[in-house]
């Protein structure tokens, strides 16, 4: 597989082949981040083309001082914004502890676990096993709110750095991490549900 | 709910459970990881919570996007003809 740099010189030099293996490369990173910025799959489809249309106008603007799939998503983010579909709106993230990682029913009143995790990780060892726990978690990931679903995505599924994820999403770290916590939380919890064995 | 500690100044499980992505991002400051890793040293239950987080992050890394569909790839390779062309 070529490195994006290369892939990148390629299209500067106007070479097709370079442009559909990128778009082999990024289109459904780019459609699963656009559907948790705007309200349908038509929508999401139209923006990640509208992405593309400024990746072949902007390449040769494209410096390389970030990853090119860095680069790529904050266009991403900024095409979203400006579509004129009004975005999910969502509520300011209030950094108090509003949202427990664990409901506080399952703690006692000195704060020790009253019901402690039940054991699932052992189940999903095998490559079966773990596909079937992957596919759980994607069709949970409609219910949750979409700024912990744009973080866990940028930072558990593409695996940017807190940095880089604050900087495609325009978000302070502090907000990253509330939300990368309140996210992964959510999604142990769902697995603990579906899996865990009491 | 307040809690009722049974030590004053130690970590309880209800506060450790928010601190495991600090914990695993690094950025618990030195003796607050120190507080962390001694309850941990002797709560079998807050052990297992945290190899589950590290289960669940390991899992949201193997979700794979849709592959792209025929039918996008020709409408892009279509707009960049058009594109070169202008």
């Amino acid at each position: 597989m070529a490195p994006d740099g290369e892939l990148v010189s390629r299209l500067q030099g106007g070479d097709e082949a370079a442009f559909v293996e990128l778009v082999e490369r990024y289109q459904g990173s780019l459609l699963r981040l656009a559907a948790s910025f705007v309200p349908n799959r038509a929508v999401a489809e139209e923006v990640v083309q509208d992405v593309w249309l400024g990746v072949v106008r902007g390449i040769d603007r494209f410096e390389g001082r970030s990853s090119l799939k860095t680069w790529l998503f904050r266009i991403m983010v900024n095409r979203a914004r400006s579509t004129g579909v009004r975005e999910h709106r969502e509520t300011p993230v209030d950094l108090t502890n509003a949202e427990p990682a664990v409901p506080v029913e399952r703690f006692a009143a000195n704060g020790h676990w009253a019901q402690p995790p039940a054991p699932w990780t052992d189940d999903v060892d095998g490559r079966l096993e773990a596909d079937d726990a992957v596919r759980r978690i994607t069709a949970h990931l409609h219910h949750l709110p979409h700024t912990q679903r744009q973080v866990l995505l940028m930072r558990d599924f593409e695996g940017l750095t807190a940095t880089e994820a604050c900087a495609v999403l325009g978000i302070t770290e502090a907000n990253q991490r509330v939300l990368l916590h309140r996210a992964r939380s959510r999604v142990r919890g769902m697995l603990e549900t579906d899996l865990g064995k009491v | 709910m307040r809690l009722r500690r049974d030590r004053p100044g130690e970590l309880v499980c209800r506060e450790a459970v928010e601190l495991v992505t600090e914990y695993l991002e690094g950025l618990l400051p030195p003796a607050e990881r120190e507080r962390f890793e001694a309850h941990l040293a002797e709560c079998p239950g807050c052990c297992d919570y945290l190899a589950q987080m590290r289960a669940t992050i390991a899992l949201l890394g193997r979700v794979e996007p849709h592959a792209l569909s025929d039918d996008a790839r020709a409408a892009l390779v279509d707009l960049y003809r058009r594109w070169r062309e202008i």
